[in-house]
């Protein structure tokens, strides 16, 4: 197995083939792939929030789903992808804590769930496999070579899809 | 002028928040070795300013199981306390209070889960205390959420439930010593800035 790339919080990385692509211990965060197979580059980015504030600065782009993914299909675009190629896989947006007396609390989750699938959408690519939600951590790796997401956590040890 | 930025903390700042940690280490240990009932002392916490991949790091990896207690605060100050404890410890805390216990990720039975959650009220309770003495602040907080999973799945909840602008968080890392082991605790607090510069205030710091 070739060398991992591993990509931050608030980070996107992009690698081709035999490339392989880690981001460590998503919790209510959410790990994106993005693939082409034509070619087999594929992105990995791991995003915190779901919408970027009006305020936000240009460095900050990666922190949020809603600015993170057009870049990355950009990038992409930029190393000969064909945006009609892409499929994605998403991972994350864990519930990591449930506090007995605020009902409204661990929510962040579900809304970078619904914010990515949105963005996705707009961008019209389609989402091939994930494995989002519940209560758990994920360490999300994936390989360019066959575009499988590999995902680990210990509460359901390992899958691929 | 404000703190808009945990970057912003200087010496000053850091100075205050060492003597907050320092009673909410002493109030800690006192609490702590009446329910083990054992002698436990403290050594002079450190604080840090980290970001969330230093935190994680700090507590061996973001692969690192560890137990996480996390509580929202209420009153004058709003934000949140996380305190993050190694496992093998969380297992000796367990031992002592109910028998044999085994804790592993995911999957606290209902009576370690409300020990732990006990556990955290009061090392919590124990900092938050320090906070109002010294402040005159008052400071409520919810019932303790009690996670065993990946630190950086843990660690970058409260950043991200305070939709934060920023990956800093306040760190206090504590060395509890008791019979003759050196238990490592960590209490991580993530005041909105708007309660950050509100503290400041109420310890005569000037911004």
């Amino acid at each position: 197995m070739s060398e991992l790339v591993t990509v931050g919080i608030s980070d996107l990385k992009i690698a081709g083939a035999p490339g392989g692509l880690v981001t460590y211990a998503l919790g209510s965060c959410i790990g994106i792939c993005l693939y082409d197979s034509v070619l087999k580059v594929g992105g990995l980015a791991h995003i915190m929030l779901p919408y970027r504030p009006r305020n936000g600065t240009e460095e900050q782009a990666f922190r949020y789903a809603d600015s993170c993914l057009p870049l990355m299909v950009r990038n992409m675009e930029k190393l000969g992808c064909a945006r009609s190629r892409l499929q994605a896989k998403i991972a994350g947006g864990a519930k990591m804590f449930d506090i007995a007396d605020d009902t409204a609390f661990g929510n962040i989750g579900a809304r970078n769930i619904a914010a990515v699938k949105e963005t996705l959408s707009a961008l019209q690519i389609r989402i091939l496999a994930e494995d989002t939600g519940l209560n758990y951590g994920r360490t999300v790796y994936f390989y360019t070579e066959t575009g499988m997401m590999v995902v680990k956590s210990f509460a359901k040890g390992v899958h691929s899809f | 002028m404000a703190i808009e930025s945990f970057n912003q903390l200087n010496e000053v700042h850091i100075d205050v928040l060492k003597e907050i940690g320092n009673i909410g280490a002493g109030n800690a240990a006192t609490s702590l070795s009446k329910l083990l009932n054992r002698e436990v002392d403290m050594v002079t916490p450190a604080v840090r300013i980290l970001d969330i991949s230093e935190a994680d790091r700090a507590l061996g990896g973001p692969e690192t199981p560890v137990v996480a207690i996390l509580v929202k605060l209420r009153g004058d100050i709003g934000g949140m306390m996380m305190f993050v404890i190694e496992r093998e410890f969380t297992q000796s805390l367990l031992e002592t209070l109910l028998g044999e216990s085994r804790v592993s990720c995911g999957n606290l039975s209902e009576m370690e889960s409300s020990a732990l959650s006990e556990i955290g009220n009061i090392m919590i309770g124990a900092y938050a205390a320090s906070v109002a003495t010294l402040s005159g602040l008052v400071i409520k907080t919810t019932v303790p959420a009690v996670t065993v999973d990946m630190a950086g799945a843990l660690l970058t909840v409260p950043a991200a439930e305070m939709g934060s602008v920023s990956d800093k968080i306040i760190f206090i890392e504590d060395d509890f010593l008791s019979a003759s082991r050196t238990i490592s605790a960590n209490m991580m607090l993530i005041p909105d800035l708007k309660s950050l510069n509100k503290l400041m205030e109420s310890l005569g710091i000037q911004l």
